[in-house]
Parts: C-alpha cells; structure tokens; sequence
C-alpha cells in the first residue's frame, strides 16, 4: 500500500478573528472617508455573500444596498441564493437586468477571434459582463451614496483570475487577504447560508462555468501552493520535495508573475520632481481627504 | 605608464540574470577590443534595479562561478561590475565586484542606501560596512570603489583618497528626478560637479559609470565619464543612450598633480579625528573626553 501524500498545509484562519479585524476595517473606511453606506454587487456566489454579512455587520443592513446583475445566461440558483443573503440580511436590493446593455457590445464582436469562437471569446464575453456590473454598481454607488465594497479573494488577485476594472473594481478589499479556503472558514462563521457555502464556485459568465474548471486546479490545490510560494516564500523545487506536483508549481508561480499587472496601478512616466505614486506618497486617506 | 578604462554605458533587464550577464559579457569583448585595462559596468549591472522582492531571486554570493568567469575575457583585464550580494548569513548587499582573471580582487558593500524620495533602497538591501581600497598593481595601482549614493558622502571618497586609491571608480544607477524639466538636468549637473570636485581636491582619476533604460517609470540618465586627477574631463557618454566609452590615463599627470597640489599630504587627520571624536560625542550627548575650550 501507498503511503498517503503529504502536502504542504493549507493557510490557516482563526475565523472569528478575522471577522472582527475586518469589521474594524471596514468602519475605519466609513470613517476616514466620510461614508456611511455601502454598495456591492452580489452574484449568489460565496465571495460576495460573505462581504455583505461582513458590511452588515459592521454598518447594519440599513447601510447596505446589494445590487444583484443578472445576464440572461446567469443560472437560477444563482438568484435564488443571492436572495437567501438578502432575506437573511434584512438589507435593501435591487436588480438590474444587464442584458439589454451587453447585447449591443457583444454583437460588436464579431471579428475573425469570433469564428475561431471557443474559449478567447468566452473570456472577452465575460469581460464585457464584468466590466457592465462595475458601470452599473458604481452608478448605484451614486445614487444611493455608498462606497464600493470589493468582493475579490487573495486566489483570484494573485492568480489575476478577475476582470482588471470589472469585478475588480472597488473602493476597498475587506476579502483581498483571504485565500479561498479561509474565505469558506470566515463565512461559515458568519452565517453564509449552508446552501452557498456547499456549491463549487462561479463565475458564472457562461452555462456550465466553474472556477475550478476553467483554472484546471482546485482550489485545496491551488490555495496550498499559494501559500508555500507566496506566504511562506518557497521555492519551486521545495514546494515539489513537499509534494506539490511541478507543473503545478510553475504554472501558479508563472501566472503570480504574469499577472502582477492587475494588482498595481499601472506605472507613470516620472517627468517631475514630484510624481504620484513614485515620490509623491500619503495615506489614502489623509486630513483634508474625507469628502 | 598610460591605461585605458571603458565604461559600459549599458540598459539590464529587471530581474534577468541571464540576460544581463550576457549583456554585460558583450560590452566586455567590446571593451576588449578597444584594450581597455579596466572596463566598469553599472551598479546593479547583473540584475537591474528596482528589485523590490526580487532581491532575494536575483542574489548571488561573491564567489558565484557566473561572476567570477566574467573577469576571464582577458586574464590582465579588470572588470567592476555590480550585483545583489547575499552574505553567508544571508544580509543582502548591494555591491560592486572587482574581477581579473577569474579572481575575485575586490569587493564593496554600498554604504549609503538612499531611502527618500523616489528611492526605497533601505527596504530591500543592508548597508555596508566598509571603506577600503585596493591594491591591483601597475599601471592602475590602488582602487577605491564605490556605489552611487555612496558618492554623495564626500567622507567616502576622501577617505579612499587618502587610504591611497590612484582611480575612484563608482558604480551608479541613477535614475533622473526629472527627465523632462530643467530641474533633471540641474540635478545630473550636480552630480558632475560633484565628481569634478572630488578629483580635484582627492587629487585622483575617477571613472563614473552610470545606467541607461527605463525601469517601472524611472528613466536613467548615462552620463557616464572619466575623470583626470586635475578634474578635468577625460571623456564623456551620452545623456540617456547606451554607449561604450573609452578614455585614457596617464599615471604621470597624477604624480605631478600631486606635487603640484600636495592636498592629500598636508590633510590634518589627526586634527580632523580628534574634531569628528568630538562632534560624534556631542551628537549623541556624551560628556567630552577632554575640556574643549
């Protein structure tokens, strides 16, 4: 008989700590920036759930407004789910049916990419998807006077498995240091709806998608060897002595690097002696900063 | 006794110790060609600059075969090139490697790591803990090296001066403050005066050999150049483009300068170490050894 393999270990969480760090973070927003509601988009997936029980908790629910954007693809369940949140949380919804505003892009593109069809374009497609629900959120964000709160993870922003100015677009990332895996920790403790927490992720861009279908490694996988490459600065070849399989190893590492574009602001072109991002440094948030 | 000193006036690639070790061997065999007794390259040549987390990616040890092999060209051949140096117990350096003949003949540590402005330099490497010269025989004699920054300190390469360095030979990459407005070119001035008076008053040959390219939008400004011991501008590379510069020293010129001008022999250092002792217990609060009345 084989031994069992031996992988180098998941991150840990402490779940109700983290809660409590995050809440605080997410008031100190409020309060540096003068805000007092929020807005997310909430696509039934755990991701955005999690965020709103976070906001509500921190703000109430009367603070919050989640915006639910349906594409005519979008699955059922995920609306049902996505309700299961509001109804727990008692918060304000609303739902905006993006279809009509993404049909007349996508009829755009019908360039020679479209007839070798496939996977190019689904990607592009879904990038027009994600791209139209940050339009619509920030509008929101607006009218209802709220800031964005991200919904994106600590997997996806490393792996760059997002849409730069889509999804990725927010006014602060209460869930940007936690990997998948915790994510799952954090939100069984605050409640998530059992329903949500069991389903394989999704983007749910089109029929049938799953993140661990299109990424080709689960998320047990990937999150390990994100965590020994990342956070625990391994190399390559001691994530394989610890069990990790090398082609996995290199393609993670490889799309890290890749994609360090999305997690930046893009680079200046210093002219002067005083060049924003490069020698003209302050908080975010500052006196004289809060609106 | 003549020599020649090439400057390579080179653009590394962030990050790409393959690539820059074959551009560095390039300029080389360039330099080479042209009889150069001593070819500088740049500060951080072998690795690129705004390393940020790289660094420990990128760090070699000072006897690294990659390194050493590039002082095999020509087995008279001085190189100095610099590298992100990880110690035995894991400090990284930034510092600059004197080669010949597959020898490693020196070594400095960057001492002044800037940490303002647009520089963070303290965040990713240790400073150095040393300021010497050395000994590389006729024609050149004794080198003081040097990183950059560390030319700001004028202590430095007075020190080296007086330690008995006949050729001062910085590493630099500078990126300009301002690449698009009088105020850059004010500041690559003040960088050339400085080395004007440095070979003056340490009456000593300097060769500055300064970056080009254009790393996370930080633009670095060449300029690279050979100085003789009477401050004087013995050649001079391009502002922003690569080039491959060669000037000539007379080691003669740096005897006469130095009757002529006897600085480094009438330096009072006795009177300058009695009067730092001092200045160093006041700035840190310590009572004073003796009355100083």
């Amino acid at each position: 008989m084989s031994e069992p393999r031996n992988l180098p270990p998941l991150p840990g969480i402490e779940p109700a700590q983290a809660v409590d760090v995050i809440i605080g973070f997410i008031r100190a927003q409020m309060e540096q920036t003068g805000y007092r509601r929020m807005v997310l988009g909430l696509s039934g997936g755990v991701d955005s759930a999690t965020v709103a029980f976070l906001c509500a908790r921190a703000v109430g629910p009367d603070n919050l407004l989640a915006v639910r954007m349906p594409y005519r693809t979008s699955s059922q369940a995920s609306e049902t789910d996505a309700l299961r949140v509001i109804t727990a949380l008692g918060c304000a919804t609303e739902r905006v049916d993006i279809t009509p505003m993404v049909e007349p892009m996508l009829s755009l593109m019908s360039d020679p990419a479209q007839a070798a069809g496939g996977d190019e374009l689904n990607v592009r497609r879904g990038n027009v998807m994600a791209r139209q629900r940050m339009i619509v959120v920030y509008d929101r964000s607006a009218a209802f006077d709220a800031l964005v709160a991200g919904t994106s993870n600590k997997t996806e922003a490393l792996l760059g498995y997002g849409t730069l100015h889509g999804d990725m677009a927010a006014a602060f990332a209460p869930i940007g240091d936690l990997y998948k895996t915790q994510l799952r920790s954090v939100a069984a403790e605050l409640g998530v709806p059992r329903e949500i927490l069991d389903k394989p992720p999704s983007a749910d861009l089109w029929p049938g998608q799953t993140d661990e279908g299109e990424l080709g490694r689960s998320y047990d996988l990937l999150d390990r060897t994100l965590f020994a490459l990342v956070d625990r600065r391994w190399t390559i070849d001691r994530c394989v002595a610890g069990g990790l399989d090398r082609d996995l190893v290199e393609w993670v590492s490889r799309r890290v690097a890749r994609m360090e574009f999305k997690r930046q602001q893009p680079p200046v072109a210093k002219l002067s002696l005083r060049t924003p991002g490069i020698d003209h440094l302050y908080p975010r948030r500052r006196p004289g900063s809060r609106r | 006794m003549e020599y020649r000193i090439a400057l390579a006036q080179v653009a590394p690639q962030l990050g790409d110790l393959d690539a820059n070790l074959e551009i560095v061997r390039d300029a080389i065999a360039r330099a080479d060609a042209e009889g150069a007794a001593l070819t500088v390259l740049p500060e951080l040549a072998l690795t690129g600059y705004f390393l940020q987390d790289l660094v420990p990616e990128v760090a070699m040890r000072r006897d690294d075969p990659r390194i050493a092999d590039l002082g095999r060209t020509r087995p008279d051949m001085l190189v100095a090139v610099g590298f992100v140096e990880e110690t035995d117990d894991h400090r990284y350096a930034n510092s600059a490697a004197l080669l010949r003949g597959g020898e490693l003949v020196g070594l400095h540590r960057k001492v002044y790591l800037p940490t303002y402005g647009l520089f963070d330099e303290g965040r990713f490497t240790r400073p150095g803990e040393r300021i010497r010269t050395h000994e590389v025989g006729p024609p050149i004699g004794r080198i003081g090296l040097s990183v950059c920054e560390d030319f700001w300190h004028a202590s430095l390469p007075m020190m080296q001066a007086l330690d008995g360095a006949s050729l001062l030979v910085n590493l630099a990459a500078g990126p300009s403050r301002a690449p698009g407005s009088t105020a850059g070119l004010a500041a690559i001035a003040g960088w050339h005066k400085m080395q004007d008076t440095y070979a003056l008053l340490g009456t000593v040959p300097i060769a500055f050999c300064n970056r080009v390219g254009n790393e996370e939008g930080l633009t670095f400004w060449g300029g690279s150049r050979i100085l003789a011991a009477d401050g004087s501008t013995v050649v001079e590379a391009p502002l922003w483009d690569e080039a491959l510069v060669v000037g000539t020293i007379n080691t003669d010129d740096l005897r006469m300068q130095r009757y002529g001008m006897p600085l480094l022999a009438d330096e009072r250092l006795e009177l300058t170490r009695r009067e730092l002792d001092r200045i160093i217990a006041e700035r840190a609060g310590l009572p004073l050894a003796t009355d100083n009345a």
